[in-house]
């Protein structure tokens, strides 16, 4: 019975059917025919994933000129979820007249939700795509500045992304 | 005699190697080509293509902890690898590899034992076998041990019968039990070209034997006593270290016994067609045969591999009903028509 009460006839299977080795045979065709398909295994150690600029890798700061853009405005850590971020604020010369004395991101904390990267008006903080974090104590997963700065041309297609879709 | 005993000795020793390499190679395939069919690529880091994988990985049970459950009757527990193993690897005792061969001035078969029942032999040793998984089963006291246990001797019971019903067809037409003669009878011409294999004469005994072969070495889509979804490892649950080895080594080897048999009695055995026509020495054409029977062997065994990731696992109560409603009978009508033609 279907389920609005109808007789559902099931078609009758010839005896060549019955036997099961038409579909046997099929069965097989599509197993062998998989053999030879190419594989999606990556290698790993030798062979790595390369993610898109759609990927929300380790947050790291933009460093423009040997100087970080970010102004230490503080959003970031304001709006961190897991409260992951940590900035103290320090006066300078240059133009942007504040930036980060101290910049520090437990990676043991962060989500990778991406809301510093997305908050920031400075285009400072943005979410790269590393994806290789290892740590063998909680020390070691505080990041500092040292471990954060990346030169920007190395973010140019995540801030290409950025721009076109935010 | 003492010649006769070195000599036997020797083909043992060489069977006996060839036999456990070949579980080796056969266990890297099956991971191998199971990998390919799903789009992976399966073990290759230990070893050029990975093909030390499986050496490491009976390293990794040789050193392994053998436990016992507390509850486990030891002796028997001890047994159970031991009877599967040796009732997995002495079935090929009777199988010719080859035909004869002319080896420092002395002719001989290419088989350990010559024996006059051969096929009877096989049937039989292997039904011993399921001494083996039930023991294991019964003697580890785990629920899920016993039902594989008992499932296997089921199983293992109910396909005998079609398998010994679809072998009688093709000794009807060889008229012995001799495997030597049975493929010596195989190896003529029908109508001058197409080689006098049984599966061409015999073929509904063939499908009928291929089947319960595959339900006689407990492999998918018959795998019941090792159901893993339902039996968490099936009779072997409560096995480790080389116990399980051996296990797994006895099933392996199954499998190549199988092939074998199924070589012997349906596909020529050693017989490479045409061959004996091209006025090769006697030395390398026995050498040609024996190789014909690996590969042939070789074939039915990547067959067997497919077909594992191919089909899903019957029910028990389907594998029940084959069994008894669907190769049973066609085991028995198989024999009266061929008893007919052959009266006719």
């Amino acid at each position: 019975m279907g389920s609005n009460g109808t007789m559902i006839r099931k078609k009758d299977l010839t005896i060549w059917q019955k036997t099961y080795i038409p579909e046997i045979v099929k069965g097989l065709r599509l197993t062998i025919s998989q053999m030879f398909k190419p594989k999606f295994t990556y290698n790993y150690p030798e062979e790595r994933f390369k993610p898109a600029a759609s990927f929300r890798g380790r947050p790291v700061l933009a460093e423009e000129n040997g100087v970080e853009r970010c102004v230490a405005c503080g959003l970031c850590s304001r709006v961190c979820p897991a409260l992951a971020i940590e900035v103290q604020a320090s006066e300078t010369e240059l133009e942007k007249e504040r930036y980060p004395i101290k910049f520090e991101i437990n990676m043991v904390r962060c989500i990778f939700c991406g809301f510093c990267e997305e908050v920031c008006p400075e285009e400072a903080i943005i979410m790269s795509n590393e994806y290789l974090l290892v740590f063998n104590n909680q020390e070691e997963a505080v990041f500092g500045k040292d471990k954060l700065l990346t030169p920007v041309e190395k973010l140019h297609d995540r801030l290409e992304f950025l721009r076109e879709h935010r | 005699m003492g010649m006769e005993i070195l000599v036997s000795t020797a083909k043992f020793l060489i069977v006996m190697t060839v036999i456990l390499v070949s579980v080796i190679i056969l266990v890297y395939l099956e991971r191998r080509i199971s990998a390919f069919i799903q789009n992976r690529t399966g073990p290759n880091r230990v070893g050029p293509y990975g093909l030390f994988q499986a050496i490491a990985d009976v390293v990794k049970l040789l050193l392994k902890e053998d436990i016992v459950p507390k509850n486990a009757y030891k002796p028997v527990h001890d047994l159970a690898p031991i009877i599967s193993i040796g009732a997995a690897l002495s079935t090929f005792a009777v199988i010719p590899v080859g035909n004869t061969i002319e080896l420092f001035g002395t002719t001989m078969k290419l088989m350990i034992a010559d024996v006059n029942i051969g096929i009877l032999y096989i049937l039989s040793v292997t039904s011993i076998g399921v001494y083996g998984i039930t023991l294991a089963g019964w003697s580890s006291n785990n629920k899920y041990s016993l039902l594989g246990g008992l499932r296997s001797s089921a199983q293992l019971i109910s396909y005998e019968l079609s398998m010994g019903l679809s072998i009688i067809g093709v000794l009807m037409i060889s008229g012995t039990l001799r495997l030597d003669q049975i493929v010596q009878h195989q190896t003529m011409y029908i109508g001058g070209w197409l080689p006098n294999w049984n599966i061409f004469l015999q073929p509904v005994a063939f499908i009928t034997f291929v089947v319960a072969a595959f339900a006689e070495t407990n492999r998918l889509p018959f795998d019941l006593p090792e159901a893993e979804p339902e039996l968490v490892g099936g009779y072997h649950t409560e096995y480790t270290g080389l116990k399980f080895g051996l296990f797994f080594l006895a099933e392996y080897a199954n499998m190549i016994t199988a092939a074998a048999v199924i070589t012997t009695l349906f596909l020529g055995g050693w017989h490479l067609p045409y061959a004996e026509n091209l006025g090769l020495s006697a030395f390398t054409l026995s050498l040609l045969q024996v190789l014909a029977f690996c590969a042939k062997v070789t074939v039915i065994l990547l067959f067997f591999i497919v077909t594992r990731w191919t089909l899903p696992r019957f029910r028990y109560d389907q594998l029940m009903d084959i069994g008894w409603k669907v190769m049973l009978p066609l085991a028995i009508a198989n024999v009266l028509v061929t008893g007919l033609i052959l009266v006719l």
